[in-house]
């Protein structure tokens, strides 16, 4: 298209948003005191930025078909991209963890505990993406209730602590455990659903939850929470509030290390692999000889068991939970984590969930414009990239000719 | 080659454990106060008007050149009314030096915040948050309010109910949020003490669901004369209007969350005759008029939610800084607790347990789209 | 007896309006297979247009039946034109993405929307005016059934009437049916599908702003929030009723609208929305596919 066609058909989609957009953006009424207020200056923002916009994603458009010609000639350059081919190569990717780890282990000297607190939420949210990529991105079974387990560990640590005096270190496998039954309880019913009827069920399961924690309040104490949690505890030592906020990142990076090593020997398992089948195709699944129901179960409870460990640590973090806290927005949040790292793709996950919870935090400044800044990036995140910001690789076997005797493969 | 690492990781830690030590208590040359609560999202009209109050207050203060020559400083922290992220905006308050808080809004993110500024010895006044608990559980000696709790004002409430109005049969609904199901359960509890009136129903209705006729029809099939509900206008204008529209007479009895303008304007016709607690009538106080003028001036706007609680409890913070001539919590306490406070919400001091003296609540009726105070 | 009538008018009128959204959901779903969680807020958007003009036309003093036609005119074109823009950006470019894909872009499509409209416009509750006066034929029965429950059961009976013609009879429905059962033979026998798509898109946001015209005027206030949990409730009666199936969102959603309605009156409010999930748990376990879905066997 010429440019003048280029500028036109801009000007027409201005028009065509500032026409959507008026009714709300321009009028404002006041019912009581009976009074009309017109922002027409909204109007011309309206066009203005779409048509700012669009020159912006042609230009972008117009620097990616050039590329692409240009790089026509060895198409596996637009394949693999620069993380992956650090992935592949073995030094270089332990070079790379090595690198993360040192920053991982000296970040609270060289920060505030503010930062801290905020990254060891963001670890938090690493391991969740993690376990929910368990069951989304492996097994492809579709879950918009996880938050509902996040909320069972939580609350068995809150209830626990409450009630028996049972320490952090105590509840933490209890909590994992409680979740993971419940995650066989809800897969059980579950398991014959297809993709969609799977999502909405879960999604009521996690409503169901939360609504029992909120209206059950001799079990729960409802609406009103639980307050003075205790802190994780260190071979009974007292820790002052700046320590239990280094050790409780300490312990998120130790939680992160540990969840990456199992799942990355999950993922190359027999069963990881039965998972990536069953998400492929579950009738040639099936016909391989794999227990689809046995598979599925499986996948349910890990998932859940890391969501009751981390509800475990947030509780223990936050010193105070209520009902209010596991929301859908929650298993949204996650489940956007996921696909937006790249289903399947641990180290995706990291980044993205790296990305999505610290970007909020320290967009506070632009608090009034944050989610609305949230929604967009999701949206605009799946159009340009669908596939995610770190694509899974496929297990490719390449044939090869014979190495050279002396350095086998 | 992990678990090589792993090793190494305890060992750093250990050591960054042992070198961490508290952050010293900055003691620069200004005054540093913290005001956190909602100020993004749909709960920022709550915790707005709280920083406008601060902002003129310590405004005032500044321009008469402080306290003792140091100016006062105000750090500014959302929570967006949750939990989890108070606790974030408590730690950053706290590791960027702030003094005193006013703060939190919401009593849920107050509680989860609660403990931080408690370790760092840090006082706290809430303009806002009314759970009992706060204050009756003595957790948290460093927790002042200008507000009275919510089992007072389910107190007038039912007080009001049986003895003036003279209602046996009372049907409880709540927005089974903290402050609705909690002032519920404590209306509940009164009414069965007294034992002049029985409570037919008690039952929450969901915020935000399409229709709430099945729940009036409910009240109706139990003959309760009055309906007290315990949350927010939007779920009450719903119901007043949904009862007017089923052509009942049942009173309709409910708390300081409903007894603001937006719920006559919102419910227009149908909220005539509705009851309503709220804090007492202050329009007559001068110091009341002048801090709305204040605002007027400053913002253009009228001032919203809890504003004359935020402006007394920065009134009451200012003076206690003053007066002890520290931001010493057991300085201020002393302070807090003997000297009275002359605020647009009368003059005030603090009991033992942090709750303020001389705040209290009163029933108003709407009548011709205003709410009147009841003597 | 009285209140058994009761509690059935409120859950019809109810499920009348989860079924206009739920309409929507069943609609797209059927033809691109996706779940658009975007579609509350279309509807919300719906309301808020009706609400808008209808208020300045009150200021301006219009007559009521002039603000009721032109409210409902301009929310049904402003809601279609927010569908079709929604389709064009958010699910159109991800025709061939993996499956969750788009699912993410509707889920951040719906924040989006909801704090547009929080910026635009007004965090706070606001009065709906009172579109539909109190009918004098009707007050006698007036405590069982109100006049606005009246007035959405008529207007849905009619939608829906008016929807299954269109569906069955026409050019455009045939087209719709033949794209729901097979995109690429559809396309191979000259069907523009993406045209088809887009009037999906738009004839579903159509229905929904009808939905949020008379469940503003029914519980006479608007907000930024109202499309969530009604979307959610409107997927979940398309789910039950068998997603993809149009009888079947309309069946969901009176079954649904009932079982909450007598849900609160016998048992409970506390449980309500437990009831309305648990019912579509057991119904699932046993019907898989809804109540009127088809049962898809896949051949391989």
């Amino acid at each position: 298209m010429s440019p003048l066609k280029h500028t036109l058909r801009g000007l027409l989609l201005s028009l065509w948003f500032a026409a959507l957009t008026f009714p709300i953006m321009v009028i404002k009424v006041n019912p009581v005191e009976g009074t009309v207020t017109w922002r027409w200056q909204n109007a011309l923002f309206v066009a203005g930025g779409v048509f700012f916009i669009y020159l912006l994603v042609q230009l972008a458009l117009r620097h990616k078909a050039a590329s692409k010609k240009a790089g026509a000639s060895d198409d596996t350059g637009e394949q693999e991209s620069f993380i992956h081919r650090i992935l592949q190569d073995q030094k270089q990717k332990y070079l790379l963890g090595g690198i993360l780890l040192a920053v991982a282990v000296a970040f609270p000297t060289f920060s505030s505990s503010y930062q801290t607190t905020v990254m060891t939420t963001a670890l938090m949210y690493v391991v969740l993406g993690l376990g929910l990529n368990i069951v989304v991105g492996m097994a492809g079974l579709l879950d918009l209730g996880y938050v509902a387990f996040y909320a069972v560990g939580a609350y068995s640590y809150a209830l626990l602590n409450h009630h028996f005096g049972l320490g952090f270190w105590a509840v933490l496998p209890i909590g994992g455990g409680l979740a993971a039954l419940f995650g066989i309880l809800l897969g059980f019913p579950v398991l014959r659903l297809r993709g969609d009827y799977l999502a909405i069920v879960t999604l009521g399961f996690g409503e169901i939850i939360r609504l029992i924690l909120e209206n059950w309040g001799e079990f729960s104490k409802g609406p009103s929470g639980i307050s003075n949690i205790a802190r994780p505890g260190l071979f009974g030592i007292e820790l002052s509030l700046d320590s239990a906020i280094i050790y409780s990142y300490y312990l998120m990076v130790l939680f992160v290390i540990a969840t990456i090593f199992i799942v990355n020997r999950l993922q190359d398992s027999r069963l990881g692999r039965a998972w990536i089948a069953l998400r492929e195709d579950e009738i040639a699944c099936q016909a391989m000889g794999i227990d689809k129901r046995k598979t599925k179960l499986v996948a349910f409870s890990l998932g859940a068991f890391w969501a009751g460990i981390i509800g475990v640590v947030f509780a223990a973090k936050t010193t105070f939970i209520n009902p209010a806290s596991f929301t859908f927005l929650e298993s949204a949040i996650i489940l956007a984590i996921v696909v937006l790292g790249g289903m399947g793709s641990i180290v995706g996950v990291i980044l993205a969930a790296l990305i999505l919870i610290l970007l909020p935090e320290y967009l506070r400044e632009l608090s009034q414009y944050r989610m609305l800044a949230f929604g967009a990036i999701l949206v605009a995140m799946m159009v340009f990239r669908p596939q995610g910001l770190i694509a899974s690789i496929r297990r490719t076997y390449k044939f090869e000719k014979p190495a050279p005797a002396g350095k086998p493969r | 080659m992990k678990l090589i690492q792993s090793g190494k990781m305890v060992a750093a830690m250990a050591l960054m454990l042992t070198f961490s030590a508290p952050i010293p208590a900055m003691s620069g040359d200004t005054i540093k106060i913290g005001v956190a609560g909602a100020h993004s999202g749909d709960l920022a009209t709550y915790g707005l008007p709280t920083v406008n109050a601060a902002k003129l207050v310590v405004d005032q203060v500044n321009a008469k050149g402080g306290i003792k020559g140091k100016k006062i400083e105000l750090l500014i922290e959302d929570d967006v009314c949750k939990p989890e992220v108070a606790t974030n905006s408590a730690t950053k308050l706290v590791s960027q030096g702030a003094e005193v808080i006013i703060g939190h809004i919401c009593s849920g993110p107050t509680k989860a915040a609660l403990p931080i500024y408690k370790n760092a010895n840090i006082l706290v006044i809430s303009p806002s948050s009314t759970s009992p608990d706060l204050t009756y559980s003595g957790e948290y000696p460093n927790f002042f309010r200008t507000i009275a709790p919510d089992d007072t004002q389910a107190k007038v409430d039912v007080e009001f109910a049986l003895n003036k109005l003279g209602f046996t049969k009372i049907a409880l609904v709540h927005d089974k949020g903290d402050y609705g199901k909690g002032l519920a359960e404590f209306a509940k509890s009164f009414i069965e003490k007294s034992g002049k009136a029985q409570v037919v129903l008690f039952e929450g209705v969901t915020p935000g669901a399409v229709d709430y006729s099945a729940i009036v029809q409910k009240i109706k099939q139990k003959d309760a004369q009055a309906v007290i509900f315990g949350g927010y206008h939007p779920e009450a204008s719903k119901i007043v209007s949904m009862m007017k529209k089923k052509r009942m007479t049942t009173a309709f009895i409910s708390d300081d969350g409903v007894k603001v303008d937006t719920f006559i304007s919102v419910a227009g016709a149908d909220a005539e005759g509705a009851y309503a607690s709220g804090p007492m009538d202050t329009t007559k106080n001068p110091l009341s008029i002048q801090a709305k003028d204040e605002h007027k001036k400053a913002f253009g706007t009228d001032p919203g939610s809890f504003f004359e609680n935020a402006y007394a409890a920065t009134l009451a913070l200012v003076n206690a800084i003053d007066k002890a001539g520290s931001t010493d919590l057991a300085a201020l306490k002393k302070v807090l607790q003997t000297e009275k406070v002359d605020t647009p919400l009368g003059s005030i001091s603090f009991n033992e347990k942090g709750d303020a003296i001389g705040v209290g609540f009163s029933v108003y009726q709407v009548k011709d789209g205003k709410f009147i105070e009841l003597k | 007896m009285d209140y058994f009538i009761e509690l059935l008018c409120s859950g019809l009128t109810r499920g009348a309006i989860y079924a206009l959204i739920a309409l929507g959901y069943t609609m797209v779903y059927g033809i691109i297979g996706l779940i658009n969680f975007a579609h509350g807020e279309i509807y919300m958007i719906g309301a808020f247009t009706a609400y808008i003009v209808a208020t300045v036309l009150t200021i301006y003093g219009f007559p009521l039946l002039a603000i009721v036609v032109l409210a409902g005119l301009a929310a049904v074109v402003w809601s279609s034109a927010y569908g079709y823009t929604v389709e064009r950006i958010a699910y159109k470019p991800l025709r061939h993405a993996p499956r969750l894909s788009p699912l993410i872009s509707a889920i951040g499509m719906s924040i989006f929307l909801q704090n547009y409209v929080l910026l635009a416009q007004t965090p706070d509750f606001l009065p709906f005016p009172t579109l539909i006066p109190d009918f004098p034929f009707m007050e006698p029965i007036a405590h069982i059934i109100g006049s606005t429950d009246l007035v959405i059961l008529l207007t849905t009976t009619i939608i829906m009437i008016a929807l299954t013609v269109l569906i069955k009879g026409t050019k455009i429905g045939k087209a719709m049916r033949a794209t729901a059962q097979d995109r690429t033979m559809a396309m191979l026998l000259g069907i523009d599908v993406n045209k088809i798509i887009s009037a999906t898109f738009i004839i579903g946001s159509a229905l929904a702003a009808v939905g949020g015209l008379l469940i503003a005027s029914h519980i006479g206030q608007i907000n930024f929030s109202i499309g969530f949990l009604a979307g959610i409730k409107a997927f979940t009666a398309a789910v039950l009723g068998g997603i993809g199936s149009i009888p079947g969102a309309v069946l969901g959603a009176l079954v649904l609208g009932l079982t909450e309605s007598f849900a609160t009156g016998y048992v409970s409010s506390d449980y309500e929305d437990v009831f309305a999930f648990s019912l579509l748990v057991i119904i699932l376990i046993f019907k898989p596919s809804g109540l009127l879905g088809k049962a898809e066997t896949k051949k391989v």
